[in-house]
């Protein structure tokens, strides 16, 4: 009992005085003269993963001293972009502000962080500030990786949008298919994995072909894949023929789907055999890698994410950061909003134990991907994830996607709980209404 | 101090007894219901208190609960969505830990705020 005595003590010092610690004195065990203070956990990224890692830290322990770096102070996600691209949603509902993580005491910095320095836990903003941490939480998403497929640069990305970030590649992509004459061809590249959300491309078509079916129903969806397999993939090509009849291909890889080069201005690719494709509005989804300060902290593998280990989510190779969310190499979790939510869940609690020398609890994680095939037509799949022997992998016997051939009502169902669902993750992760 | 006291029940039934004296940070350390209900939040909202659509846990009678996750976790509950597959992740004693926890949740207690979040 005596290393429990002493990690009791040290969880008072790095909790701080009252809530957690005075609880455990009235428990029985003695304050300890000469706190150090509450620890400082900082948090790069105000998305998913890094705006629930404040909310729960601060809610668990509300003396330790949190602060969240955000550039923006209203973030949109990039979850239900597409159903803003096929008319169910307005841009407006999907963007969040931090008010309430700062009504729960989050100290909430709208800067960019510059540079992590691991020896000295301190964080350089744009702003100037010198931020000093005992842990590091990174949540910083996904970068594209310009140039790894030809011809997609930055300037390819003004002519032929990716649109994988919300914001004004949303917004270019929508005003491009507003201006698409009936009868053009709208075609989407879509990447090898890993990437940002997996059923992502599926549901892009699947929302592009409802605005074309109702407003330009002569036009073509031809989807360009460099795999041969994906996300819910019989549900995709199920609810694509009953909503949409033939207007939407996909050509998997092995039929001559992977694009090795774009010309961005002449909205043309060429595949992996030489066939050219000619779109009246082309989206490349591109190769992406872990957000630019996971590169700069040192923490990004050569493949361009970062490796964590499985329990806690700490960077594999400089202690005391953490990292979540799509920057992470955490197969076989998905790159979704969802498990980055949950990610910074099981991440806080490590935080915690970790702060007070303590072992972390086992952890378990959960994923629901909802898909929007058309506004009455969701499908979903589900996982849960453990540590076993060391590594991530899906709990034996759960999981799975909707059923084949489902009634109506059931894809209805999922249509509307894909909605619920959205409202449900704001409040859990901004505590905003939408 | 109700949450602290439904805690510590909870936690009666858990797998680490050694840590139930220190309510919070025995709720840190928790491997069960406190933990693994935050899974849970991302569709039913924070603390089970889903605004419409997917329902509410918060509050709800234990029994009800129980039953109707034993019954997903079964596969008995027709036209069921996701709930069954991620049921089956979790052990019957989870299960009925789960429906214990949120079934001592206030299903009142405001949280978030009301606008978008909005800066004034």
């Amino acid at each position: 009992m005596s290393r429990f005595n002493h990690d009791r003590r040290k969880a008072l010092k790095l909790f701080g005085l009252t809530g957690a610690g005075a609880l455990l004195a009235t428990a029985g065990f003695p304050l300890m003269a000469g706190s150090v203070g509450p620890a400082r956990v900082a948090i790069v990224g105000g998305g998913f993963g890094g705006a629930t890692a404040a909310r729960y830290l601060k809610r668990l322990a509300p003396e330790l001293n949190v602060t969240l770096i955000e550039p923006l102070k209203r973030y949109y996600t990039c979850p239900f972009t597409n159903l803003y691209l096929g008319g169910l949603r307005e841009f407006d509902s999907l963007g969040h502000g931090y008010d309430d993580l700062r009504r729960l005491g989050v100290n909430v910095v709208h800067a960019r962080a510059e540079s992590v320095d691991a020896d000295h836990r301190s964080l350089k903003l744009d702003d100037g500030a010198d931020l000093k941490w005992d842990r590091l939480v990174l949540s910083p998403g996904i970068d594209i990786r310009w140039g790894a497929l030809e011809g997609y640069d930055r300037a390819a990305a003004e002519h032929a949008p990716h649109a994988w970030q919300a914001g004004e590649q949303t917004h270019l992509l929508k005003r491009q298919l507003e201006a698409m004459e009936d009868g053009g061809t709208f075609i989407l590249v879509a990447p090898d994995n890993p990437y940002r959300c997996p059923p992502g491309p599926y549901e892009r078509v699947s929302m592009v072909a409802n605005y074309l079916s109702r407003h330009k129903p002569r036009s073509k969806v031809l989807l360009l894949d460099s795999k041969d397999a994906f996300s819910k993939q019989p549900l995709f090509l199920e609810g694509w023929r009953e909503n949409y009849g033939d207007m939407v291909e996909w050509v998997g890889r092995s039929g001559d789907g992977r694009v090795v080069r774009v010309d961005a201005e002449r909205r043309e690719v060429e595949t992996e055999f030489g066939e050219i494709h000619r779109a009246d509005v082309l989206n490349v989804v591109p190769p992406q890698k872990a957000g630019a300060i996971a590169n700069q902290a040192g923490v990004a593998g050569e493949n361009g994410w970062v490796p964590i280990e499985p329990r806690t989510f700490q960077s594999r190779k400089v202690p005391g950061i953490y990292v979540i969310g799509d920057a992470t190499e955490a197969t076989p979790m998905p790159k979704s909003g969802f498990v980055a939510n949950n990610q910074a869940k099981v991440t806080a609690r490590a935080i915690l134990a970790d702060l007070a020398g303590l072992d972390p609890p086992e952890p378990r994680w959960t994923n629901t991907c909802y898909s929007v095939i058309a506004p009455e037509w969701g499908i979903t799949v589900a996982n849960m994830f453990e540590v076993y022997e060391g590594q991530l992998r899906e709990v034996p016997g759960s999981g799975g996607i909707s059923a084949l051939e489902a009634p109506a009502r059931i894809r209805r169902n999922e249509a509307r709980f894909a909605e619920s669902w959205y409202a449900g993750i704001a409040l859990d992760t901004w505590g905003t209404r939408s | 101090m109700r949450r602290h006291f439904i805690t510590l029940v909870a936690l009666a039934i858990l797998i680490w007894p050694a840590l139930a004296p220190a309510a919070d940070e025995a709720q840190v350390l928790s491997q069960g219901a406190p933990a693994l209900a935050e899974s849970c939040a991302a569709c039913h909202g924070p603390d089970g208190r889903a605004q419409a659509g997917i329902p509410p846990l918060a509050g709800n009678p234990e029994a009800v609960m129980r039953a109707q996750l034993l019954a997903f976790r079964n596969d008995e509950i027709p036209g069921a969505t996701v709930m069954p597959r991620l049921a089956r992740g979790f052990s019957e004693e989870e299960l009925k830990a789960l429906a214990a926890w949120f079934a001592g949740l206030d299903p009142e207690e405001e949280s978030g705020s009301d606008s978008n979040g909005e800066q004034p």
